[in-house]
């Protein structure tokens, strides 16, 4: 199978995406719009299903041109976006209905937008790169701004705009410098080209833009500000899937770019990401410890988590790419869990999103409160959760690649983030009860039990997570 | 018999009962009284199952017996390694032993969320079981941090007044000193491919690297143990923390610091353990000394018996530092003693703050007037953690003295001027708390113990002068895995001393 082949097949399950999300719209379109919410939504987390079994009976290979592969870290990575995003779907639906935003492009836009998510992780040249990343952007620009007649989601969403274009425009100027430097876009001759030539000037220059640009779109400090904003303002089931599949796929992104066509030259980027990854923990870290609304909590908390993921990606091994694979697949279990109990805080018909409303929580709804005790202790990094294992693996590959300090520096401010994660177990565990919170959807109930068994479970079944991610960083690196 | 995985199941059986005890619904009354009898039966099950460690042990040898091995992250290889020698199975035996009584003293302490109680102490004991068996760096470190979730949850939710601050700083301080450990195990994994204990202690790291690894390690046991200057969590925890959670955490998880000094830093980092010896020295006596002291000051029970505790535990470090049989042998012994008597003491606290809920010490006196049984039960157990010939206090640290002694005169002396003023806080608090006039208005109603009481505190005082007047059967068990541990530590420690000398030459 040649690089210069059109091989549609590799691409087959985004192609099924694609079409699948054309005839949505037409379905929703003819179908009396707005009333084919429901409908649209289970035919697109459907189509997600069915797209996620084509990645995995796929076999793999170059499409495109060259453009596009579907290796294993492809698949690993697409496989955790499309269950990220069809549970956002499911979670979204009653919600909608009850807040008013059931507009039947909302399901076909998250479809668009996985699909660009798709596209990037699979990306092997820098204009596939961009049209996927671009792609996802603008679909997930809508998406925050969906709730168009309230101020607080359209301002999150031109916020969001803005400082987005912004991010792609520094992306595409540093792409535009590394290509004018090494007369290529594509990452396997960038990849000869740098390591046979080392780093010029100029490209510097554009690998130091293009990661800024994969910066914002992952939300690491100092390009975060957008994220507590946007979280807090976007409603909630869309900040849910903002927290688990745009992240998990921009660090795949970011990793691919990285150890693809710079791989020849770790030390010259390797400070850049430690940077940036001590900056995201400490930030992540002290930044939430006064937030009281848990949107803006969790935006701080996903700075900081991605703080740790990059951890991994400062070792530049293959080691270090398996830690954050782990690590994005049990932050994606940790966030739909979390986000399962926060799309539960409703009193009295209305959405409540302060910590302390979560009072007394343990007598109210004691399972639901041992379920937010054992997410928060997962994300704390508490052993025996899942939580620490991710924790576990990228900081295992940071000392074996020689960073020390940053593994010490880094495991501190874990201590610091337990403490707000501490505070919501506190205030659901030992402070005086307020009203009840209204009866929990079943699929909430469903969303919350099966994180809960994951993070209990996986220290006696770590393997499967292990062994896949290994392949997938095989795949990338080689051994 | 050795057949079957003993350690697994003394470790995993009070997590069964755990989910046994969740799984329990109905009436509250109903629940209560069900979870209360599924807890104690299961930790009564498990204490006899642990029994058959101590049975089926053979102290001729100081490999690790009960060994259990399966793979756990092959990949990494990490397993799944379980198995105990002569010093961590008293330990084994001392959480089993305890855990039972906890669960009988919060019979009718704990009212409320009794399911709830029942199930944080199940599931600490396998925590702390599966500590002391753990011959996996990555699974000790397992189990040394999950222990911080019930115990967390344990002082929050049935604490006193100030449990929140207590809970917070407890778990905040702790994990700060263990994420350093993490680390050092990591850098540990490294450097030697594995995180297997018994590996690891075979391995012989380089100087250099085991000074930063004693240090990160350090950095985890001295808070746990708890040294000066970083003891101040420990009468915060014990002050709010409910009776029976004091009672495990002076009994048991104060151990766990202790113990990792013994099976970490002095095997695998003998030489680093020599250069910091004068630091531990240093730091116990100021402990013992100070903390002694500021015992004799304090106005709350607890508070005086958590600074009590710090005193002691100085003890333990200086002989497991003196590097000679007879100090490690009383640095654990006095472990082993100080976890009855301690967890006794605060179960003496607990009887009267039950009746009266105050902990003040002003609060009474003259309690022997109306309760005898009581101020008998609290002076042998005062007098057993003052050291008195005959109780189990006296053999550790007369043992751990005469190691320091062998080590270093000064030590010595110092630590032994603590033992006068522990025998002047011990017998202050006991005169004001039972002689003197009974004149307090509510205090002359009190009750003596009842049967239950009476039930806990009965297996207390057989252990702790059985402890006391026969010591051997006890020393028996640790004496050929200390005897190993103090070979190892020398060879390695005179290896280095040759290695200079050449270097020298």
């Amino acid at each position: 199978m040649g690089v210069s082949m059109l091989n549609l097949g590799a691409a087959l399950p985004e192609i099924f995406m694609a079409v699948s999300a054309l005839a949505l719209l037409m379905l929703g379109v003819f179908a009396g719009k707005d009333k084919a919410f429901r409908t649209v939504s289970w035919l697109a987390v459907a189509a997600q299903i069915v797209a996620l079994v084509l990645v995995v009976l796929g076999d793999g290979g170059v499409a495109f041109y060259g453009q596009f592969t579907a290796d294993a870290f492809a698949k690993f990575t697409k496989v955790m976006i499309l269950i990220g995003s069809s549970i956002g779907i499911v979670m979204a639906m009653n919600y909608a209905e009850r807040e008013n935003m059931s507009r039947f492009e909302f399901p076909i836009l998250i479809l668009l937008a996985t699909l660009g998510m798709m596209a990037m992780v699979s990306a092997t040249d820098m204009l596939s790169l961009y049209l996927g990343l671009e792609l996802q952007s603008l679909a997930l620009y809508v998406i925050a701004a969906i709730r168009r007649d309230t101020v607080r989601a359209t301002e999150s969403g031109l916020k969001y705009f803005v400082l987005g274009s912004i991010a792609s425009g520094m992306l595409l100027y540093g792409m535009s410098m590394v290509y004018g430097f090494t007369g290529s876009t594509n990452f396997a001759v960038l990849g000869d080209v740098i390591s046979a030539g080392g780093l010029s000037v100029g490209t510097l220059v554009g690998l130091a833009f293009m990661f800024a640009g994969l910066c914002f779109k992952v939300s690491a400090v100092p390009f975060h500000m957008w994220t507590p904003d946007v979280y807090e303002g976007a409603p909630t089931p869309v900040t849910a899937f903002f927290a688990v599949a745009p992240k998990i796929a921009g660090l795949a992104l970011f990793v691919r770019v990285a150890v693809g066509p710079f791989a020849g030259v770790v030390e010259d980027w390797q400070q850049i990401i430690v940077l940036v990854s001590i900056l995201s923990m400490a930030w992540g870290s002290f930044a939430a410890l006064r937030q009281d609304n848990i949107k803006r909590l969790m935006a701080y908390s996903s700075i900081g988590h991605v703080g740790f993921a990059l951890v991994g990606l400062a070792a530049g091994t293959s080691e270090g790419v398996q830690g954050i694979l782990v690590y994005l697949g049990i932050y994606l279990v940790m966030n739909l869990g979390t986000f399962a109990v926060i799309l539960s805080m409703r009193r009295n018909d209305r959405m409540v999103e302060e910590i302390t409303d979560l009072a007394g929580l343990a007598k109210t709804k004691p399972l639901m409160a041992a379920v937010t005790a054992i997410l928060m202790f997962s994300m704390a990094g508490i052993p025996p959760l899942a939580g620490f294992f991710g924790k576990f693996y990228v900081f295992k590959a940071a000392v074996d690649a020689g960073l020390v300090t940053l593994a010490v520096i880094g495991l501190v401010t874990s201590v610091v983030s337990a403490y707000y994660y501490l505070r919501i177990i506190k205030v659901m565990y030992f402070d005086e009860p307020v009203e009840a919170f209204d009866k929990n959807g079943t699929e909430m109930n469903v969303i919350m039990a099966v994180a809960t068994v994951i993070l209990l479970a996986f220290v006696f079944f770590p393997n499967p997570l292990m062994d896949s991610a290994g392949v997938a960083a095989t795949a990338l690196l080689g051994q | 018999m050795s057949d079957y995985p003993i350690l697994s199941i003394v470790t995993f059986l009070p997590l069964i009962g755990a989910l046994f005890v969740l799984l329990i619904r109905g009436e509250e009354a109903n629940v209560a009284r069900n979870s209360r009898w599924v807890a104690l039966w299961t930790s009564g099950f498990t204490f006899v199952a642990s029994l058959m460690l101590w049975v089926n042990f053979d102290s001729t040898t100081a490999d690790f017996q009960f060994v259990e091995k399966a793979d756990w992250m092959p990949g990494l290889n990490i397993s799944y390694h379980m198995g105990v020698d002569g010093i961590s199975m008293l330990f084994v035996l001392l959480a089993t032993f305890l855990t039972p009584i906890c669960i009988l003293s919060a019979w009718e302490a704990i009212q409320k969320r009794v399911k709830e109680y029942m199930i944080a102490f199940l599931i600490l004991e396998t925590m702390m079981v599966g500590m002391f068996s753990a011959l996996d760096g990555l699974l000790f470190y397992l189990f040394f941090e999950g222990v911080l979730i019930p115990m967390f949850i344990i002082i929050g939710v049935w604490g006193g007044q100030r449990r929140v601050y207590a809970a917070f700083k407890l778990f905040l301080y702790t994990l700060l000193g263990s994420v350093l450990m993490l680390v050092a195990l990591l850098a540990m994994y490294f450097e030697a491919g594995t995180t297997d204990i018994p590996t690891l202690m075979a391995h012989g790291f380089s100087y250099n690297m085991q000074l930063w690894l004693w240090l990160a390690f350090f950095a985890s046991f001295a808070v746990k143990v708890p040294m000066w200057p970083v003891h101040t969590w420990l009468p915060d925890a014990h002050v709010e923390a409910p009776t029976a959670g004091s009672v495990i955490l002076a009994g048991v998880l104060l151990k766990m610091g202790g113990y990792g000094f013994l099976r970490f830093s002095l095997p695998m980092m003998p030489l680093a353990s020599e250069t910091f010896a004068p630091l531990v020295f240093t730091l116990s006596i100021v402990a013992i000394i100070y903390t002694s002291l500021v015992a004799l000051a304090q106005q709350d029970m607890k508070k005086l018996i958590a600074y009590s505790s710090v005193a002691h535990m100085g003890i333990v470090t200086i002989g497991a530092f003196t590097f000679n049989q007879h100090g490690i042998e009383g640095s654990i012994f006095q472990m082993l003693s100080h976890g009855v008597v301690s967890g006794a003491l605060f179960l003496c606290v607990g009887v009267v703050y039950d009746r009266m809920h105050t902990r003040e010490i002003d609060a009474y006196g003259g309690l022997v007037h109306r309760m005898p049984g009581y101020a008998v039960i609290f002076m042998f157990f005062t007098m057993a953690s003052v050291g008195l010939p005959g109780t189990g206090g006296f053999v550790g640290e007369i043992l751990a003295l005469l190691g320091a002694f062998e080590a270093n005169t000064w030590v010595a002396f110092f630590a032994a001027t603590g033992l006068i003023l522990g025998a002047a806080y011990a017998l202050y608090l006991y005169r004001r708390i039972v002689f003197g006039a009974l004149t307090k208005e509510n205090l002359k109603s009190i009750l003596d113990m009842s049967p239950r009481e009476w039930l806990i505190f009965a297996p207390l005082v057989i252990i702790v002068l059985w402890m006391g007047v026969y010591p051997v059967s006890f020393l028996d068990i640790m004496h050929v895995s200390v005897e190993h541990l103090v070979n190892q530590v020398e060879t390695a420690q005179a290896a280095a001393a040759q290695a200079a000398q050449l270097a020298a030459n």
